[in-house]
């Protein structure tokens, strides 16, 4: 590159490997009038070379320059390369604070109105599933309760122990310091039965059922495998969601019940290593303390749980947006709102149910 | 006699037990539209794919640039393939990502050029592919045939100088199929890229093919220019310039 007489002599390669260096080169000329390109030295030129001539003659437009002694091959690329009668496309209307919010409230309603409509779908046919299978995958129910119920079972106990050990534990730390030891049995009885037993169980649902039952579907939808089904006068909501809703409704008492007993069994451990009861006297206090009440409030919530899970699951699964991107979304912020509202509703169940004025 | 560009010998392919390729010698040769022909399930993709080491073939050699690349280290592969453009038959278009930012990505990973430089770059591919209205769209919102215009847009941002193309027809109009033939007539002719096709298109390959490679069952039936495989007496390959089908 040289300049003489406000005419910039080119030559050699223009192309993407040597734009770089050339606009580096390029500075040392800054604010020199240049009214010539000459590129009669310039032996080959791709894109990024004629991008390159582009942005040159845009940056020095006040002078007009002319691109002058282009070889044949050179003319050609530039008219086919060349960038400078493209408009860029106008973006969408900038809108102002207002419009948004009025928007985001009718979308907001939207999804309101469409996720009512599916909950009415999911139990308008769990409930007719349950009297009519044609149109049913056969063992699907089964199959979903062994996903859903059995291979979740193995976490469950384990971290329903570690918990009815760490309450137990830290419970006893300040019972003995005034001799109240047996009240341990009362504690954990008590918490884990009404609110750990179902509230970890529907945490960990969230997290394992909740956000495979999002993505199958988002993936699903985004496959076209829902719009297939659609076509084939398969109605989705009946064929993916129902069999998945019916499998944890029959697996949630039991999973609940199974991480009640073996919290129970945790804080019994420490009971009996740390406090010296014996397992007779800690499990007569159990039995002592607890009531109907509390065992069906705790089953009856449980219930509750692992069908928001499951409608929350399917309401993103069916919201997706876009590609691989857009499920990994959806499957994120179905396992938050699914968390968000199994402590929503036990907070509700706990002011119904334990709530004295 | 031109030296090929990308070469193939004996290459041998196989899924399991089930052999897809037998053998398969070829040359591709530079500055030339190479078509390859066959009826479904010959091959013809896995051919592509162990050219690209997509999938390593079982034995044989690939040579591209005249370099071994079945023995090639990643690093070296990599640069080479800054050189090839591949268009997917499913276009392969990121779905998170705007046609602008699709188009992008292979200008931003090999190259250092300033963001105005690239813009433009995009836009010219764009306008190419004539999907400049489309640039801040999804995938999602593009219709098939734009989807493949916007994933070969993708294909020759670098300018390659191999461009391979898997079924770059399938799905498009005949106008728009006509279209694109010749932008990749003008491809060959401008950026003197050397192109592959795979396509059973009989006006295409009639419009753009210099040379032909017809597969059979996983072996090369035959391989040479428009007017021999024309003239040829090879019953498949007569059949099907005669009437556009496979026998």
């Amino acid at each position: 590159m040289k300049y003489e007489n406000q005419i910039l002599f080119l030559d050699g390669k223009l192309t993407k490997f040597t734009v770089p260096d050339l606009l580096h080169e390029l500075l040392q000329y800054k604010g020199k009038k240049i009214n010539t390109i000459d590129l009669s030295g310039v032996s080959s030129i791709d894109s990024a070379g004629t991008a390159f001539l582009d942005e040159l003659v845009l940056n020095l437009q006040d002078f007009k320059p002319q691109l002058v002694n282009m070889s044949k091959i050179v003319e050609s690329a530039v008219s086919t390369f060349s960038s400078l009668s493209i408009k860029k496309p106008v973006s969408g209307r900038k809108e102002n604070f207002f419009i948004s919010i009025g928007e985001g409230l009718l979308r907001w309603r939207d999804s309101v109105r469409e996720a009512i409509y599916m909950v009415a779908d999911i139990f308008y046919w769990s409930f007719v599933g349950l009297f009519n299978r044609k149109n049913q995958r056969k063992g699907s129910i089964i199959q979903q309760s062994l996903i859903i119920g059995v291979d979740a079972g193995g976490i469950i106990a384990l971290l329903s122990f570690i918990l009815g050990l760490i309450l137990a534990l830290q419970s006893a730390a300040q019972l003995r310091q005034f001799g109240a030891n047996i009240f341990v049995a009362d504690l954990i009885a008590i918490s884990m039965v009404t609110e750990m037993g179902p509230i970890l169980t529907a945490i960990i649902l969230a997290g394992r059922s909740g956000s495979s039952i999002a993505s199958e579907i988002a993936t699903m939808k985004v496959t076209e495998e829902i719009d297939a089904l659609r076509m084939m006068a398969i109605n989705p909501i009946r064929y993916v969601v129902v069999p998945k809703f019916l499998a944890i409704t029959i697996c949630i008492p039991l999973l609940v019940t199974l991480s009640t007993l073996v919290g129970i069994f945790g804080g019994l451990l420490i009971a009996i290593t740390y406090l010296d009861l014996s397992a007779v006297v800690f499990f007569d206090r159990v039995f002592e303390v607890l009531t109907t009440k509390d065992v069906l409030v705790g089953l009856g919530k449980s219930f509750f749980f692992a069908w928001a899970i499951v409608i929350i699951g399917s309401y993103y699964g069916f919201k997706v947006k876009g590609g691989a991107e857009g499920v990994g979304k959806v499957t994120t912020q179905s396992v938050v709102a699914s968390i968000f509202w199994v402590i929503i509703l036990d907070a509700i169940s706990s002011l119904i149910f334990y709530f004295k004025v | 006699m031109k030296e090929p560009i990308i070469s193939v010998r004996d290459l041998v392919s196989k899924f399991g037990e089930q052999t897809i390729l037998h053998d398969v010698s070829l040359d591709i040769y530079p500055r030339e539209i190479t078509v390859i022909l066959g009826r479904s399930g010959c091959g013809k993709t896995t051919l592509v794919k162990n050219i690209l080491q997509l999938f390593q073939p079982n034995s044989g050699s690939v040579k591209i640039f005249n370099k071994e690349v079945t023995t090639m280290d990643e690093l070296e592969f990599n640069s080479m393939l800054s050189k090839i453009g591949m268009l997917f038959q499913n276009g392969a278009l990121l779905n998170s990502l705007t046609i602008f930012d699709n188009v992008s990505i292979p200008l931003e990973q090999h190259t250092e050029l300033s963001v105005d430089i690239i813009a433009r770059m995009i836009r010219v591919k764009l306008k190419l592919v004539d999907l400049t209205q489309a640039e801040n769209m999804l995938p999602a919102e593009l219709s098939g045939g734009m989807k493949k215009r916007a994933a070969l847009a993708r294909a020759i941002a670098l300018d390659p100088v191999i461009l391979i193309c898997d079924e770059p027809s399938a799905g498009l109009d005949p106008l728009t199929s006509a279209s694109l033939d010749e932008l990749i007539l003008k491809l060959k002719n401008l950026l003197k890229m050397t192109i592959v096709i795979v396509t059973h298109e009989l006006a295409s390959i009639h419009r753009i093919a210099d040379r032909i490679i017809f597969l059979d069952e996983g072996r090369v039936l035959f391989s040479g220019t428009l007017q021999e495989a024309k003239k040829t007496s090879i019953p498949e390959v007569e059949t099907f310039f005669r009437v556009g089908k496979f026998g």
